[in-house]
């Protein structure tokens, strides 16, 4: 008897672990896929991503500083804040719009949800595959940024922490676009731009430190529930200690706050979604 | 031998709604066959194959597929099914041959093997020109086909297809029912969903009648039409004289032998007098025998008769005596 129970569990041990490898590589496979078909649209990738950003640093970093319209110092607290603002953006970007699309006329995504792998992996695949593009658009604001501006003066002992925060933004960019993606219904497309995006953008402390909003309390506390606003803080708080910052150990706990809190919500809703 | 499909006092009820849209349903699937479940629209046949393929999840009663339980074991299960939908779901971001590619590799079929598989297949189904193309400049045809495709490179054990031929030229859909027929050779089970009842009986080895989310009846399609009172038929078309369809089926039925009366339409008539009617009687014994009868019965009532013809019953007539004539 207790020999047919240990065969059983040992069967069924071994069973899990198949569907457990299965899945894995089901996932890698989708996973794959994403990354397969970014390669081929290469150009249009790199238009979607750095049209914006750049077009904003060089109107309010270089143009206006030239004209005498903004302080010296200014493009050097905006550039950090840019990068925050494309790892964050971008990621949520990638995540929210494929999805509305997926789930309404393209039907796309069915392939994946029927392939071996658990649904909510599925979800986490779609928002760590738009985090990525949100990363790769963040590092490709260094280079941009460092011809525009001329010279720029960081703490490069900071870089470390500036990583982590561009990872942790990009993650939570595509936690808050799992969320949207999934609840955003296709005919409401247009409305997310400007009730969800435009307002994401500007409360972010991404133009702005936050720690000197002071005179504007309330500004200040609807920017605290941006996510957007601890990827920008932590970033210019690594890069530039001698402008007024929020405490990077907030910045992190907020971070990680805002990943699980979207993140469940997100699997949750995409899984609203996708099963009937 | 376990059952390729097996569903049992399967119940589903999608929120919101009032009633089932699947109502205590069982039925099994061999291993190997070809199962047609008809039903006219609404009746819960998509639902039932969304639940079987994992993407409906059920209220109630058990679904297996090669004895996993599509409710406690999902992925074990989506292993086992592929699914040919109704619309085109192809991946549009890449071609022909890489949506067959890709999805072999979510099924975890080696690199090598897929290459090869989706080479055969595109060839089977007639695509290799069409290896490279975008999904959107394929024909409704071809992208059935693609999917028809796609869904055997991963080799299920149960191949579902919804509603295979709706919207496909006579060349398409006589190439999809050559598929179909080929593949109950090969030994891969066949779910398939259809309201075209030629098409039921042409490929289904047995089929399940459902409406309202019940299963009316079930049997191969030859007993399911010996089953009816009146297997055979006789089809006249006829000059009414003055007569009503009403009381032309009145005329009719009371000729011995004859169990029921319908008038199945109209027919022009060629020297622009009152159009001919088309009537057809349901008979219990050989219609032959009953030909002298029907045509005395008319022609004592100095109806002209235009053409008597025997037929027999089709699945069509089965599906309308049990689930009605009135639309849905």
């Amino acid at each position: 008897m207790s020999r047919t129970a240990t065969n059983g569990s040992a069967a069924s041990g071994s069973a899990v672990r198949g569907t457990t490898a299965s899945s894995v590589r089901a996932f890698v496979a989708v996973l794959g896929r994403d990354v397969f078909v970014t390669g081929r649209e290469l150009p249009s990738f790199l238009a979607q991503v750095l049209v914006q950003p750049v077009a904003l640093l060089f109107i309010f970093g270089k143009v206006l500083g030239q004209l005498g319209y903004t302080q010296p110092g200014y493009a050097q607290i905006l550039f950090p804040g840019m990068i925050a603002l494309n790892a964050f953006l971008v990621a949520l970007q990638n995540t929210s719009f494929p999805l509305v699309l997926d789930f309404s006329y393209s039907r796309e995504i069915e392939d994946r949800l029927l392939a071996p792998l658990p649904i909510s992996w599925v979800a986490v695949e779609k928002m760590l595959f738009g985090a990525l593009r949100g990363l790769v658009a963040a590092l490709l604001m260094f280079p941009i940024g460092l011809v525009m501006l001329g010279e720029i003066h960081w703490n490069l002992s900071g870089l470390p922490f500036a990583a982590l925060c561009m990872v942790l933004g990009s993650l939570a960019g595509g936690t808050v676009g799992l969320t949207v993606g999934a609840a955003v219904p296709p005919r409401r497309i247009n409305i997310m731009f400007a009730v969800i995006l435009a307002p994401l953008i500007f409360t972010g402390a991404s133009q702005f430190p936050w720690a000197q909003l002071d005179g504007l309390r309330w500004f200040q506390i609807l920017c605290a529930f941006n996510p957007l606003t601890y990827v920008s803080e932590g970033m210019r708080g690594a890069l530039l200690p001698w402008v007024p910052h929020m405490a990077p150990w907030v910045c992190v706990l907020a971070l990680i706050g805002a990943c699980g809190l979207f993140g469940a919500l997100g699997i949750r809703f995409f899984l609203r979604r996708a099963l009937d | 031998m376990t059952p390729a499909v097996e569903v049992l006092d399967l119940v589903k009820r999608y929120p919101k709604s009032s009633s089932n849209a699947v109502d205590n349903l069982s039925f099994e699937v061999h291993p190997g066959e070809v199962f047609g479940l008809l039903g006219p629209n609404g009746a819960g046949k998509t639902t039932t194959v969304g639940i079987l393929t994992t993407r409906v999840t059920l209220t109630a009663g058990t679904a297996r597929i090669g004895g996993v339980s599509v409710g406690s074991d999902p992925v074990a299960a989506r292993r086992k099914v592929a699914v040919v939908p109704q619309q085109v779901n192809l991946d549009r971001s890449l071609n022909a041959r890489q949506n067959l590619i890709f999805h072999a590799a979510y099924h975890g079929v080696p690199r090598t093997e897929r290459r090869r598989l989706a080479d055969e297949l595109l060839d089977r189904m007639g695509l290799t020109d069409k290896a490279k193309a975008r999904i959107d400049d394929l024909s409704g045809g071809q992208a059935q086909r693609l999917m028809i495709a796609r869904a055997l490179i991963h080799r299920p054990e149960v191949l579902f297809l919804d509603e295979p031929s709706t919207g496909l030229d006579p060349q398409a859909r006589l190439f999809v029912h050559d598929r179909v027929s080929g593949l109950r050779s090969e030994g891969v089970t066949v779910v398939l969903t259809t309201h075209d009842m030629d098409e039921a009986e042409k490929l289904s080895d047995r089929v399940g009648i459902v409406d309202h989310g019940r299963m009316l009846t079930l049997d191969t399609p030859e007993k399911l039409i010996k089953s009816l009172p009146g297997s055979g038929t006789i089809d006249a078309t006829v000059h009414p004289n003055g007569f009503t369809p009403d009381g032309l089926t009145d005329v009719l039925a009371a000729v011995q032998g004859v169990e029921q009366v319908e008038p199945v339409g109209t027919v022009p008539s060629q020297t622009g007098e009152d159009p001919g009617l088309r009537m057809r009687l349901y008979v219990a014994d050989e219609p032959a025998a009953l030909l002298g009868p029907v045509a005395a019965a008319l022609h004592e009532r100095q109806v002209t008769v235009n053409d008597l013809s025997l037929g027999s019953a089709t699945l069509e007539d089965v599906f309308i005596d049990l689930t009605g004539r009135e639309l849905r």
